[in-house]
């Protein structure tokens, strides 16, 4: 059932479907570590890891063999005693930064990291100065309208 | 023969499309008359003609004519019929061609419920939206011909996808490209405007329906994809910050941003300029939808259609519409004089505030989807951005939407006080952080995320019960109960889109937050417990399907000796196709799922069982459906029922439907 598995993992990817696609057990019984804790970081750490052969799922949700090779590694590590820090570094000095689902913060990184806060400062900024701008402004006249507009518009606003 | 017809009418179509784009546009420039009016009957010539293109489509589709590429692809004889029907687009061609149908429809209604509309600004919408059609026509023509003829037809197709052989994927797509297109009307009626350089409260009241239409639709689309992710693919997951669900969430917050600004310049004639910037950049957002999901530039599991001669045309039809439409919004936005005068403290304000708020979550979308090709293009940096960072980045954006609602939604126009305003609501503020506060103290762990979620979604729904109240004035119990009835329907909109966006918060909190998981290995026969149910795996047997072989699980819940329920997860495999796909079997309760999926036999005869507890759930949905549901009331108020034609035509018309 395995070999089947992988043919049809490998062909799923030739034929370049949504690895999605694949009927999801990611995590199988035999992986989970005795100890809870352990394994609970085991699954912190591998739902930011990104499954290499996929699309855009972590090793934690996909059920390709190389992901589950990637968690058996992630719980190796643990095993042995790594802190989750050193885990991911493991990983990444192995795989390289393309497997963290959470991008670091290092080098142009911090641009995607302070868009959020600087947008919407700016964002804030700009529309603080439009309303205390607003405030002032003195009432424009009517007449902009045409008197027939102004008819029209009567019409539609009646309700 | 019907299938060449289709194709001819197609051809037909982006003629007329052609000449609808051209000739109505100077009409209304040079003030004639019969060059104006001619778009109406165009409009309608080239939905007919399309709509009769698409229809030949299906026909092949339904009697498994397979001297046609796209039927042997995507269909097979042995397919139940209503995937048959939406096999026509449940792929790249196919779905193109629907995109193609939608947009002509809404140039249409256009046609037909505008007749209020000025002439010269009719003409100029359907001038705009027939360019847009055309450009898309001829997308498909050029690109993704979908009546491709095959010289040596097979005797069967190879099958549509089997997880797109699913009642909640079947309609995803629809409401997803209505809403998508949907947009485009925004988009025609800001441009218009831009040309005759005058927007007015009547342009908000008359763009406001089409916003609405497209923002429901967009809400139903992503809900109904959301809710297939999951019961279908296997753990539950309902939201993966997968690039294509960026590219359909970036259009609904705009949307959402648009339809609110489009209420400033209607009752207030102000924000003009805003208004018609977000309704061009949201309809730009969704053609950057179309060109992420089918450029294959973000390879992601919806990408059915990976080409770069496809990107590259998408690619100029964004740059053409986007780069026009702003480039007329700078020469005449300044033209755009705002009117109403408000204070800083006022519901003009508090939208200013909503808007701010939900376009720059947007962006914020926006770039963690771009920004893995902008490090690897420019910096040259292989990197990923994932669920981590966005729920991190998007996250802030939706609280803090979430804690100013109430307060903005019961700000009065023009001037407020925000203290008088504030008076009912510390209560029901305070109530709502005591609650979070006792679910803090009650839940196990210290996550705060569901005490926070559950806070926020009170604080929401109460305070849109206070608005509400607040709207039936002053007097006795009774008198209010009864104008309480008697309110519009755009406040009972408000109201139940607000509940529902409160109940969406709270419901992916807990989701989120106190979902449970078992796996193991269970015997035939034996008993675990999981979240208080003593679940047995009973059966496993193979049963043969229409297209399909299952092997499915029987599993009984039982709880304090009382069966509950008997649960049947699947394993499918679809031979034709050559996938297997996960079924999973779910008991929907009001507080919580039951979730069960069947995994592989194991060396020692057991299987492997996922079982999740899942609190509420149903929450999620019903939420969305509740948005969509205040959206559908706005839309029937009888103000834009009257601007949309309704004048003319006594009878309860709804546009954009």
């Amino acid at each position: 059932m395995t070999g089947l598995r992988a043919i049809l993992a490998a062909l799923a990817l030739v034929l370049a479907l949504p690895a999605l696609a694949l009927p999801a057990l990611a995590v199988q019984p035999d992986e989970i570590l005795d100890d809870p804790v352990m394994e609970q970081r085991a699954r912190d750490i591998s739902a930011g890891l990104r499954c290499l052969v996929c699309r855009n799922e972590s090793i934690d949700e996909s059920n390709a063999d190389l992901a589950r090779d990637m968690r058996l590694l992630v719980r190796e590590r643990l095993v042995e005693g790594d802190s989750n820090t050193e885990v991911l570094d493991f990983i990444v000095e192995r795989y390289g930064e393309y497997v963290l689902l959470r991008p670091t913060t290092d080098g142009v990184n911090i641009i995607l990291w302070v868009a959020a806060p600087v947008l919407f400062l700016i964002a804030l900024l700009i529309s603080f100065i439009y309303l205390r701008n607003r405030d002032k402004a003195p009432e424009p006249s009517r007449g902009a309208l045409s008197d027939s507009e102004e008819q029209r518009l009567k019409e539609l606003l009646k309700d | 023969m019907i299938v060449e017809l289709g194709h001819f009418a197609l051809i037909l179509a982006f003629a007329v499309a052609l000449a609808q784009a051209v000739i109505p546009l100077v009409g209304a420039h040079k003030g004639w008359r019969d060059w104006m009016v001619v778009a109406n009957p165009m409009a309608t010539t080239q939905f007919l003609l399309v709509a009769f293109s698409y229809a030949a489509l299906t026909y092949a589709f339904l009697v498994s004519d397979f001297s046609v590429k796209l039927v042997v692809d995507n269909s097979h004889t042995l397919k139940p019929l209503i995937y048959k029907i939406s096999g026509v687009w449940g792929n790249h061609e196919g779905s193109l061609l629907l995109w193609v149908l939608t947009l002509s429809l809404f140039g249409a209604c256009a046609a037909w419920f505008g007749g209020n509309l000025p002439a010269s600004l009719q003409a100029r919408v359907l001038a705009v939206q027939s360019a847009i059609t055309a450009a898309f026509i001829a997308f498909t023509i050029f690109t993704s011909n979908p009546f491709t003829r095959l010289a040596f037809p097979p005797f069967d197709g190879t099958d549509l996808n089997p997880l797109l052989q699913d009642p909640g994927l079947a309609f995803h797509p629809p409401f997803l490209y209505l809403g998508y297109v949907g947009l485009s009307m925004a988009f025609s009626f800001a441009v218009a405007a831009l040309i005759e350089g005058r927007v007015d409260a009547a342009w908000g009241r008359w763009v406001r329906p089409w916003t609405l239409a497209a923002w429901v639709f967009l809400t139903i689309g992503i809900a109904t994809g959301s809710w297939w992710a999951y019961y279908e693919l296997g753990w539950g997951g309902f939201w993966f910050w997968d690039p294509v669900e960026n590219a359909s969430l970036m259009p609904w917050l705009f949307a959402a941003a648009l339809l609110h600004s489009a209420i400033v310049v209607e009752k207030r004639e102000t924000l003009k300029s805003w208004t018609i910037l977000l309704a061009i950049l949201g309809f730009g957002f969704s053609l950057m939808g179309t060109f992420i999901v089918r450029s294959g530039l973000l390879t992601s599991v919806h990408a059915f259609a990976m080409d770069p001669e496809r990107g590259v045309f998408i690619l100029m039809i964004l740059a053409a519409f986007m780069g026009g439409a702003l480039t007329l919004f700078a020469l005449r936005a300044p033209v755009l004089e705002a009117k109403g005068v408000f204070s800083t403290v006022s519901r003009e304000s508090a939208l200013v505030i909503n808007n701010v708020l939900l376009a720059v979550s947007s962006f914020v979308i926006f770039i963690g989807t771009m920004w893995p090709l902008v490090a690897e293009m420019l910096f040259d940096r292989v990197l990923s951005v994932g669920p981590p960072f966005f729920n991190m980045a998007f996250t802030p954006f939706i609280v803090a939407l979430a804690m100013v609602l109430p307060i903005g939604a019961m700000l009065p126009w023009k001037r407020g006080n925000l203290a008088r305003t504030l008076r009912p609501l510390w209560g029901l503020a305070a109530f709502s952080v005591a609650m979070g506060a006792v679910t803090w103290a009650l839940q196990t762990g210290n996550s705060p995320l569901v005490p926070v979620g559950l806070a926020l979604g009170l604080w929401v729904f109460l305070g849109s019960c206070a608005d509400i109240w607040a709207r039936t004035g002053r007097g006795d119990l009774i008198a209010r109960l009864g104008r309480l009835t008697r309110l519009p329907r755009a406040d009972w909109g408000k109201y139940t889109a607000h509940v529902g966006m409160g109940m969406t918060v709270f419901a992916v909190a807990a989701l989120v937050g106190w979902e449970s998981e078992d796996i193991r290995v269970v015997q035939i026969g034996e008993s675990f417990d999981k979240g208080g149910y003593t679940l047995t795996l009973t059966a496993v047997e193979r049963v043969q399907g229409a297209n399909f072989v299952s092997t499915m699980g029987t599993i009984e819940a039982h709880r304090d000796g009382r069966l509950i329920t008997t649960l049947h997860p699947e394993k499918r495999f679809y031979p034709i196709a050559g996938m297997p796909t996960t079924e999973a079997a779910i008991d929907y309760k009001i507080h919580r799922d039951l979730y069960i999926t069947l995994g592989d036999p194991q060396d020692n005869g057991g299987w492997a069982v996922r079982t999740y507890i899942k609190p509420f759930a149903n929450w999620l949905w019903f939420g969305c459906f509740l948005m969509a549901l205040g959206g559908i009331f706005s839309l029937s108020d009888r103000r834009y029922r009257v601007a949309a034609g309704a004048a003319r035509e006594p009878r309860n018309t709804v546009p954009a439907e």
